[in-house]
């Protein structure tokens, strides 16, 4: 293998053809990262609070220094039908003092003020790294501030070092669990509807979703956690199914939900036009009556036919490109390969941050035989593989976007930083059109030296 | 909608809403990324380092590399040091550079993590550096992080040298790869040899090659660093920003330092460039005289829309202050001034600058916040605010004409590749600002009054 790929590294890249045993077993996945590695990967604080944080009216306070919660700051892109309260940052800025004599009491007048000056009903506090090495007791200064107010304060033991992003969905769901609870319904027959988990609004396409379900004649009770409120996320145990889109972030929550409200759940996609209308249909025979099955077949049938046409158009444009796929989870990864497929653009790079051994397995099957497969990669890495692979384009997040262009790449983010939506049938629009403005943009041409 | 902010201003002490400024390590980052072939290395949890270089790739839309120890639970308990052992050998064996600049976080710093003694333990290859500093974010801010991280540059490789080499040491301070090279221009237009230190211009802002460089061509280069310890002067832009380094460079090398505002606006750009002049014996050329009278021109032409008009400028202290200066020079009035870095020098340096143009109801803060900008704001308007692009929710909401200056600015582009220094960034402030006002008053205006000529 080339310069550039450390020798530990060397399990978490496979070559679909050569060093995969063919069942998922071949990739090193679910690590920290390497000590020394230029890692893109975030940290447990990270995954917790881009989880938690698009519940609208909730505030969110950082227990720690500045940094970790001014780089969090309104950065995810969620958007809100209500409450702009989360895209505000609110922390406990420690300093030094409060190192040597411990944060507790500054913490808890932090609450203090914040209950004071907003009247707040629900507050998340995130302990970040120092706060779980200065030994703050957070739990106690929340439980007392609940007994005090009379709302919900519900701590996120989140030090960044406990782990990675996906340890911080986990706690992200216990914390959702911590908020619901105490509203499970004990009859099963008040049980209707669905709940959406695991899709953050991002771009408004939690509100595209909603639409779907309220034309084929499905309620959908509560989200998670995209356009979410506190009141909304409280009706979430009367719902009769989860469905869930990000399963790396909300899984835990479907199972725990499952356990204990009796509330089963299916995982969806909603990223291209055959996941798209392949879960609606799912969903609609699961839950509806004929007359919801009748009306979720015309209108998937419809829009796939508009859509099939519409491709159409750009697929003479497309065909034959090469695309290197780079995102968080390996589900989403899933459901890119699928759509450059229906682009008629072929997946030659792929790899995820937190992908799951099964889902490596999916992806093996779904892409040609000398697909490169890497778990966690570098920016050499990357680099490597998309220019022995001559890779067109490469979608990924915001550290990835300078790599792809100083390679002259084409580059389509598909995390935060996404410009519009991506989900739904007006997604697979959205995508393929900002594909072919980034793969065929005239700048490309002028890429040879004068 | 994005307006929750109370117009009532109480006093808070525990709680930090919409934050002024960030942590120490990503000016340490950006500081190392600014010295030829170096690598920044953050040693802590590998989450701080993915946030510092996803906000550095934000601002600058570069690639920004910087590896981390990675720590874990056991970390923790044990101290980093067998993650840092194994992180240089990793560096070193696979991304080569010929320094790695080694930055603390937090949580190195609250284990105790003694970095002078673990780095006298690493077995670093023939030919091949690593320094270190220390960052810890409960003190000071980015921009404390970035003048450490100099520092700790200086204290490892300048060398002490009896004769001088004769060369001007500049450090730029906290600016954009844009300002470096209008820094390095007006040298070089002036024939001075310099050493500019750090300098991001030419690997914050490389040109699309179509391979991707690791190590850009640009940066300080190390043999230039050591250098440094041989100067004659040091010109030490950015009175707060660039203050550790120049106590650094003395305490080690005994070379002298000129403390100067950043260079916006006329007189700072006088400064800057008489102090050039006199201490390297090299006349102001005509081409930079010339540049001065157009600026002044266009000053001239314009003043009517800037007079008076009342402004209200966030950011780092030291652009703060160049800002506002240039600001007074135009005939505008700062209404507020503030900056998130805990610094009293700041309020000191805005008040005598006020003084001398008379402007007395000014608020000048450090260690303050947006959350209170806005609340000032919304108490006595402004005409124009000036700030990094988290201020867009502010000026939404109070309708305000918003210059976006300093960092970090994530939300537009280009920004990073042109000055705010020197007599072109001025004119070229001159421009946003104006461009900023009179659009406001074409937008605002009736039908039958808008001004074709203005
Ligand atoms: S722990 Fe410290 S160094 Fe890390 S992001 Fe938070 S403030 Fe910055
Ligand atoms: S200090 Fe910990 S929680 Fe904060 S950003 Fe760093 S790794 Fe994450």
């Amino acid at each position: 293998m080339s310069e550039g790929i450390l020798e530990v590294r060397k399990k978490s890249i496979m070559v679909k053809n050569t060093g995969c045993s063919g069942d998922g077993t071949g990739i090193d996945c679910e690590k920290a990262s390497v000590s020394g590695a230029v890692s893109q990967r975030a940290c447990v604080y990270c995954g917790a609070r881009v989880v938690l944080n698009p519940i609208t009216d909730a505030f969110h306070i950082i227990h720690g220094p500045i940094g970790c919660s001014s780089y969090t700051w309104d950065i995810r892109g969620s958007l809100s039908s209500g409450s702009e309260i989360y895209r505000n940052s609110f922390s406990t800025d420690l300093r030094e003092k409060d190192i040597i004599f411990g944060g507790a009491k500054k913490l808890t007048a932090a609450i203090d003020e914040v209950v004071d000056k907003y009247s707040a009903k629900l507050i998340f506090v995130y302990a970040t790294c120092i706060v779980g090495v200065i030994g703050d007791d957070v739990e106690a200064v929340c439980r007392e501030a609940e007994n005090k107010y009379k709302i919900r304060v519900i701590p996120v033991k989140a030090e960044g070092f406990s782990g990675t992003k996906k340890q911080g969905y986990k706690l992200a769901c216990d914390a959702v669990m911590k908020l619901i609870r105490p509203y499970k319904i004990t009859d099963k027959k008040g049980q209707h509807g669905l709940n959406i988990l695991g899709d953050f609004n991002l771009a408004g396409e939690m509100w595209l979703i909603k639409n779907y379900f309220k034309k084929i004649g499905i309620e959908v009770v509560s989200t998670f956690t995209g356009d979410s409120s506190h009141e909304n996320l409280l009706k979430a145990p009367q719902a009769a199914l989860n469905v869930v889109q990000c399963a790396g972030s909300s899984m835990y929550l479907a199972n725990q939900m499952e356990k204990e409200f009796a509330i089963p759940f299916m995982k969806v996609s909603f990223f291209g036009i055959e996941d798209t209308s392949a879960s609606l249909m799912q969903v609609a025979h699961l839950l509806g009556d004929e007359q919801v099955i009748a009306k979720a077949e015309a209108f998937t049938k419809k829009e796939s036919a508009r859509l099939r046409k519409f491709m159409a158009q750009y697929k003479p444009k497309l065909a034959g490109k090469k695309a290197a796929i780079y995102v968080g989870g390996g589900f989403k990864a899933i459901s890119l390969i699928r759509q450059f497929n229906e682009m008629g653009i072929e997946t030659v790079v792929v790899g995820t941050q937190t992908g799951r051994k099964d889902e490596y397995e999916i992806i093996q099957n779904i892409v040609n035989d000398d697909t490169v497969i890497l778990d966690d990669a570098n920016p050499a890495e990357l680099e490597y593989f998309m220019k022995i692979k001559h890779a067109d384009i490469l979608v990924g997040g915001v550290k990835e976007r300078p790599l792809a262009y100083k390679l002259g790449i084409a580059f389509c983010d598909h995390n935060h930083e996404r410009k519009h939506a991506l989900g739904g049938y007006e997604g697979v629009e959205n995508f393929t059109k900002e594909i072919n403005l980034s793969i065929n943009s005239p700048v490309w041409e002028y890429m040879t030296a004068i | 909608m994005l307006d929750m902010t109370p117009k009532t201003i109480t006093e808070r002490k525990s709680l930090r809403v919409n934050p002024a400024k960030t942590c120490q390590p990503v000016g340490a980052m950006y500081a190392a990324l600014g010295v030829h072939r170096c690598m920044p290395h953050s040693h802590g949890s590998q989450g701080c380092c993915s946030y510092h270089r996803t906000f550095l790739s934000r601002h600058f839309k570069e690639p920004a590399i910087a590896t981390t120890s990675s720590f874990s639970e056991g970390a923790c308990v044990f101290g980093g040091g067998s993650n840092l052992k194994k992180a240089v050998k990793n560096i070193f064996d696979i991304y080569n550079p010929d320094i790695i600049a080694v930055h603390t976080t937090c949580l190195s710093e609250t284990i105790g993590d003694d970095l002078n003694a673990l780095i006298r333990e690493l077995e670093i290859p023939q030919g091949k550096l690593v320094i270190h500093t220390n960052t810890p974010s409960y003190k000071g801010s980015h921009v404390t992080g970035f003048g450490n991280m100099m520092a700790g540059f200086i204290n490892y490789l300048s060398e002490k040298s009896a004769v001088s080499n004769g060369k001007i040491g500049i450090f730029p301070g906290f600016v954009n790869p844009g300002d470096m090279h209008e820094l390095k221009r007006m040298a070089k237009s002036m024939g001075v040899k310099y050493i500019m230190f750090p300098d991001t211009d030419g690997t914050m802002n490389t040109p699309i090659t179509g391979d991707y460089q690791m190590y850009p061509k640009g940066g300080t280069t190390i043999d230039e660093i050591r250098q440094l310890g041989g100067a004659k002067h040091i010109l030490a832009l950015g009175e707060l920003t660039s203050m550790i380094p120049a106590m650094e460079i003395k305490k080690k090398c005994d070379v002298d330092s000129t403390a100067l505002p950043y260079p916006i606006g006329v007189e700072a750009t006088d400064k800057f460039l008489m102090s050039l002049s006199k201490l390297s014996g090299k006349a102001i050329t005509e081409e930079l005289e010339e540049e001065r009278g157009q600026l002044l021109d266009i000053m001239v032409d314009s003043h009517a829309y800037y007079g008076d008009k009342r402004v209200a400028i966030s950011g780092d202290p030291d652009t703060v202050l160049g800002l506002a200066a240039f600001c007074l020079e135009l005939g505008m009035k700062p209404k507020y001034m503030l900056t998130g870095t805990p610094d009293e020098k700041f309020t000191k340096l805005a008040k005598e600058m006020l003084l001398k143009y008379g402007v007395t109801d000014c608020i000048a803060k450090a260690n303050a916040d947006l959350f209170e900008l806005h609340q000032l704001m919304k108490n006595e308007a402004v005409d124009l605010l000036i700030g990094g692009t988290h201020c867009k929710q502010i000026a939404k909401a109070e309708d305000v004409p918003f210059v976006r200056a300093g960092f970090p600015i994530m939300d537009r582009y280009v920004h990073s590749y042109m000055p705010l220094v020197g007599y072109r960034g001025a004119m070229r402030l001159a421009e946003l600002m104006g461009n900023a006002l009179m659009d406001r008053q074409d937008r605002d205006a009736e039908d039958k009054d808008l001004e074709m000529v203005m």
